[in-house]
């Protein structure tokens, strides 16, 4: 009879998430999915289109930005659930370069030396990750030698692969994004400002309301937050 | 429009009359052989040449983005004896166009020389002039119509590229961005206020093609007519 009740209660859960979050989500909706009997499908992207695709009407129940400002735009136009958002967890910038180029960069600074021909982030004006790069670059007074150095890229995965590939010299991404590629490696960690926080919300027009509500609550528990540790993201305390 | 916009309109325009004429020292002379001589690996070359046209632009972009990249055959051996690199520069716009563009203009600069009557040709031949000669006075006039309505499909084709040209040259602004790939980032940033010039600028640019392209093969086709007799 439970397993009766629970068959009939189960829900198709649309998730989008930021590109960044792509092997830690999967992770979670697959132990979500085991617990729960609902099914869930994953939509990612940089947080900028996955934010228009909502806008635009996609059938999306809950939403993950790797930004707050991406989810205010959301709340501004009355597109999420009133009460439903809150961070879910933080992450750092590192500076990555290829892992087979013999380059001597230890600080930020170096970014703005001559042998530093390109520097590939997520797009500056669009995704969180590329506005995150900029930020800390403009704080650190770089960002006016770096500018013409700048490959912009649709999100902050493709960033990862210009340099995995070595077609660019060097990067700014996630330090998560930097732990699942080999052929980066890892020149420093940025500390904050600006601080990184992935907001979760539920949307408005969420066609299955139930099933949304409890994947996001299930991403505040125990079992997920294990999860996102394991993938190098910091968890925020509610 | 914007200054900026402009730029896009501007590098959209030379970047695909450039690849236009990229591809001739290379189609013309294979149109030629593909209409005009038998020989082995015939169909393998036209089917190899034909792939862009049928294969998804993005997996030609990731053929390109292999062969060009920096640890990529063409790519490596030209990073390191030129110290040039393709990827995210304008040179791979520049090839993503020519290749993608390249099928169009050979098939139809083939059927071209395909409808030259080769009795022409030997008359020709028989009158004292040189291969090459007969190929320049003869051949190439005779088939002048349909190369330039290769050169304008090509054009055309050109300038509405995306798929190829995002996977290997990116978007960046200033550099590598076309009026696709601009149009296709103020979409994605909910900018559309700044897709109505440059989707304005491509309607013109593709009509004058176009028109440009029909008005220049009605002007030639009584000359040909005459020497056709």
């Amino acid at each position: 009879m439970l397993l009766v009740g629970r068959f009939l209660s189960a829900a198709e859960i649309t998730v989008s998430a930021a590109a960044s979050l792509q092997e830690a989500i999967a992770e979670v909706a697959r132990k979500f999915e085991r617990e729960s009997g609902d099914r869930v499908t994953l939509n990612f992207a940089g947080s900028n289109v996955l934010a228009r695709q909502i806008e635009a009407g996609a059938p999306v129940d809950v939403f993950v930005s790797a930004d707050e400002e991406t989810m205010d735009g959301l709340a501004a136009k009355g597109l999420l659930v009133a009460g439903s958002r809150r961070a879910l967890v933080s992450n750092r910038l590192v500076i990555i370069i290829p892992a087979d180029r013999k380059l001597n960069l230890l600080w930020p600074r170096d970014l703005a030396a001559g042998v530093i021909e390109r520097i590939a982030l997520a797009d500056p004006r669009a995704v969180p990750a590329g506005r995150y790069a900029k930020e800390f670059l403009a704080r650190a007074e770089l960002w006016n030698a770096v500018q013409d150095k700048i490959i912009p890229l649709g999100n902050v995965r493709a960033a990862l692969a210009a340099v995995g590939s070595g077609n660019a010299d060097a990067g700014l991404v996630y330090r998560t994004d930097a732990a699942l590629d080999r052929r980066v490696r890892v020149v420093c960690e940025l500390p904050p400002p600006p601080a990184i926080s992935y907001p979760v919300a539920i949307v408005a027009e969420a066609p299955s309301l139930d099933g949304a509500r409890r994947f996001a609550a299930w991403l505040g528990s125990d079992a997920a937050r294990q999860i996102f540790r394991k993938f190098g993201f910091v968890s925020v305390q509610p | 429009m914007t200054a900026e916009s402009w730029q896009i309109v501007w590098f959209t325009a030379w970047i695909s009359g450039l690849s236009t004429l990229a591809i001739l020292p290379f189609g013309l002379p294979l149109a030629w052989l593909l209409a005009r001589r038998d020989w082995r690996g015939k169909t393998l070359v036209e089917t190899l040449v034909t792939l862009p046209l049928v294969l998804p632009p993005i997996a030609t972009g990731l053929i390109l983005l292999e062969l060009l990249g920096r640890r990529g055959a063409v790519g490596g051996w030209a990073h390191r004896n030129f110290g040039w690199d393709f990827v995210f520069t304008w040179r791979a716009v520049l090839i993503a166009l020519a290749v993608m563009a390249f099928p169009l203009f050979v098939r139809t600069a083939r059927v071209a020389f395909e409808e030259i009557d080769p009795r022409l040709e030997q008359i020709a031949r028989t009158l004292g002039a040189t291969p090459a000669g007969v190929f320049l006075t003869i051949t190439l006039p005779l088939a002048a119509r349909g190369i330039l309505a290769g050169m304008t499909l090509a054009f055309a084709r050109a300038l509405g590229e995306f798929g190829a040209t995002i996977m290997v040259a990116g978007n960046i602004p200033g550099r590598t961005s076309t009026i696709s790939l601009a149009i296709f980032q103020s979409v994605q940033m909910g900018e559309e206020d700044r897709a109505w010039p440059l989707l304005a600028a491509s309607v013109v640019l593709a009509f004058a093609a176009v028109f440009t392209g029909e008005t220049l093969l009605r002007r030639s086709r009584p000359r040909f007519r005459k020497a056709a007799r």
